[in-house]
């Protein structure tokens, strides 16, 4: 058997916000290719590890390592041009412009990197740019609502679409901050297609969420966080039979 | 470069006749005189180089007018010292501009939001009061810099030409007075939208806008905004700087006054009133605040006593105390009063108002049953 490939290795990482622990000594290594979902209850510190991954906030210590690159002291977007994608909590979109831009935007930023001034070029003689986007809001099930402002698409439908922004760019990594929440049972089934899809790309991921669901048909690998800490981490089989995790997240729900 | 889009075309070939038929359709209005239209001209470009920065990216100076003042100082400068021809003076005052708007730009942009608007104003009055006081030898301070018979002139003096008489500024050897000089400057109007619809259109002008919209988003999406950002002052930088310039082709006494932070907050209201973002909005805001500036400022009591001569006594020296607050010198209480109006009723400016009554009349022919074009609220 080969050795598995560590692709995104946090390192003891810890963050203190003043006297709160919101990550305690966490290590995690994430396969390429896997899917790892990060469950646990609400402030457990799901949030906080992917900002802390993103270089949204930095670590109190510790470090994160991406495919052997160091990412903590790098600017955002320094990190996003190694191939980090993030869909977050709480949709980060471009409310202003149509869902057809928000999507062609960071196709440019793949194609033409942090800083490009092409001032003179027409947006409109970018065809493979925008047909990228069509087909990438077609696979989301939203080509049709391409002309419509962003900030005007429902909670499920902002969340679709901030996904397409993030796939469009075909990262190695995709961090995924509760992607199908105010989504129907319908879109929500459809969003677990389209990463089940990616997944035979072979595109690495990691996935926090709570609906169980959603959990148990993505995942390989499972980390249970509480309270700062994770608990728990194994295959969703093991996860599931854990006493820890049943008494400290899955309680009475399963 | 690619062709242009055919609503831009349009656009751009509607902008240009309307502006080169100026002196015919304002000939009613009494606005078809030359010092006016240029005026018209130059504070167009002016605003259309603003909306850039403010319109596209978000970013509300409250300094431009420094930029405009250096694009001034430059201008005379080239007259002075290099030739009276205006093409030389234009390019060093573009470049002396954006040199000059990237250093400030530079270090306001370390911070966004009312932080950056209050550096770029600091930095604003700084180079006003400079002009008055350290600066004098090259600002002439107080009296303005002025063109001499005995300026050196290098680049004149090479070829071996003479000016007779006060030294006037030229192009080509001709005079720019009267309607040449407006055509001069309509001209540099027209590129300088041209430019702005290219730049709007473009995919640079579409990461601007993704920085006004949600900067955050840029940054989690691999952009390094602060060199968009810097970019987008020092065109708007140079935008004002040519302006600068061009007035003191028309007008070739540079003074500080035009630095003032009064004629940085003009330009902010411009940009507002006729729409921030939009393309022809700042150009039409900067034409009407012109017009009425000059409509306004003109009237004196005895213009409004002739005026409010239909009322009985007592009342009409009422009116006319009270008017005469708003007339001539007070003319910036009417423009603060049209202000405040418009941001409360039509925060988009003339433009949402265009768009809302062509909205109007868009959907009267298509429901001609339903007498009310307004959704109904739900109950
Ligand atoms: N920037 C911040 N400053 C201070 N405290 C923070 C900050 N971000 C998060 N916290 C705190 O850290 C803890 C963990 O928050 P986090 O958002 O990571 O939780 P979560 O696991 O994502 O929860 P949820 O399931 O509700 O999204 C919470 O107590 C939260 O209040
Ligand atoms: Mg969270």
């Amino acid at each position: 058997m080969s050795q598995p490939n560590v692709v995104l290795h946090v390192a003891d990482v810890h963050k203190r916000f003043g006297g709160l622990h919101a990550l305690a000594d966490i290590d995690l290594q994430v396969e390429e290719g896997q899917t790892h979902a990060i469950i646990g209850p609400n402030g457990a510190g799901k949030s906080t590890l992917l900002n802390v991954i993103i270089g949204k906030l930095p670590p109190s210590s510790g470090q994160v390592v991406f495919d052997g690159t160091v990412l903590t002291g790098r600017k955002p977007y320094q990190i996003n041009q190694l191939g980090i994608a993030r869909v977050f909590q709480t949709p980060e979109i471009f409310g202003d412009l149509s869902v057809l831009h928000n999507v062609m935007i960071p196709a440019l930023a793949k194609r033409d990197g942090a800083f490009k001034l092409n001032m003179f070029r027409s947006l409109d003689s970018e065809t493979g740019i925008r047909e990228e986007a069509e087909h990438m809001l077609e696979d989301v099930g939203m080509l049709g609502r391409r002309e419509m402002a962003a900030g005007s698409l429902s909670r499920g439908d902002k969340r679709r679409m901030e996904l397409a922004m993030c796939l469009i760019q075909h990262p190695r990594l995709l961090l995924l901050d509760e992607p199908t929440a105010g989504m129907s049972r319908h879109d929500t089934n459809t969003t677990i297609e389209l990463l089940k899809k990616i997944k035979s790309r072979g595109m690495t991921k990691v996935i926090i969420e709570h609906d169980m669901h959603v959990v148990f048909s993505l995942a390989d690998k499972i980390s249970v966080l509480a309270q700062g800490r994770i608990i728990a981490d194994g295959t969703p089989d093991q996860v599931r039979g854990n006493p820890k995790v049943q008494e400290a997240y899955l309680g009475g729900a399963h | 470069m690619a062709a242009m889009p055919r609503n831009d075309l349009l656009l751009f070939a509607g902008f240009t006749l309307a502006v080169l038929t100026m002196p015919i359709w304002l000939a009613p209005f009494g606005a078809a005189y030359p010092d006016l239209l240029q005026r018209f001209m130059i504070f167009g470009i002016f605003a259309v180089g603003f909306n850039i920065l403010f319109g596209l990216t978000g970013y509300l100076s409250f300094g431009h007018a420094a930029f405009f003042g250096v694009g001034s100082y430059a201008a005379v400068w080239s007259f002075k010292l290099l030739s009276l021809d205006v093409i030389p003076a234009m390019i060093f005052a573009i470049i002396v501009s954006g040199l000059f708007a990237l250093v400030i730009g530079y270090i306001s942009l370390r911070r966004s939001g009312i932080y950056f608007s209050i550096l770029t104003l600091a930095f604003a009055q700084m180079s006003y009061n400079m002009a008055y006081s350290v600066l004098t030898p090259i600002t002439n301070g107080e009296t303005g810099l002025q063109l001499t018979q005995s300026d050196p002139r290098h680049l004149d003096s090479a070829l071996a030409a003479t000016v007779v008489g006060q030294p006037i500024p030229t192009l080509l050897g001709q005079s720019l007075g009267g309607f040449s000089g407006f055509y001069f400057c309509a001209g540099f109007l027209i590129i300088a939208f041209f430019l702005a619809q290219r730049i709007t259109g473009s995919p640079f002008g579409m990461m601007l806008k993704g920085i006004k919209t949600n900067q955050t988003r840029m940054h989690y999406t691999g952009f390094n905004t602060k060199p968009y950002t810097l970019a987008a002052f020092v065109i708007s930088g140079m935008y004002a700087g040519l302006a600068g310039a061009l007035l003191a082709v028309t007008d070739p006494l540079a003074g500080a006054e035009r630095m003032q932070w009064t004629a940085s907050g003009e330009v902010v209201l411009m940009t507002i009133l006729g729409g921030a973002g939009t393309l022809v909005g700042p150009v039409i805001g900067a034409w009407l605040i012109k017009y009425f500036e000059n409509i306004f400022s003109a009237i004196n009591d005895g213009i409004l006593r002739r005026f409010f001569d239909f009322l009985p006594d007592g009342v009409d020296s009422a009116m006319v105390t009270v008017a005469s607050k708003f007339v001539g010198e007070g003319w910036f209480l009417t423009l603060g009063l049209v202000f405040v109006i418009i941001v409360i009723f039509l925060p988009g400016g003339i433009m949402e108002g265009v768009r809302r009554i062509a909205h109007l009349f868009n959907r009267a022919p298509k429901a001609p049953g339903k007498a009310n074009p307004q959704p109904q609220p739900a109950e």
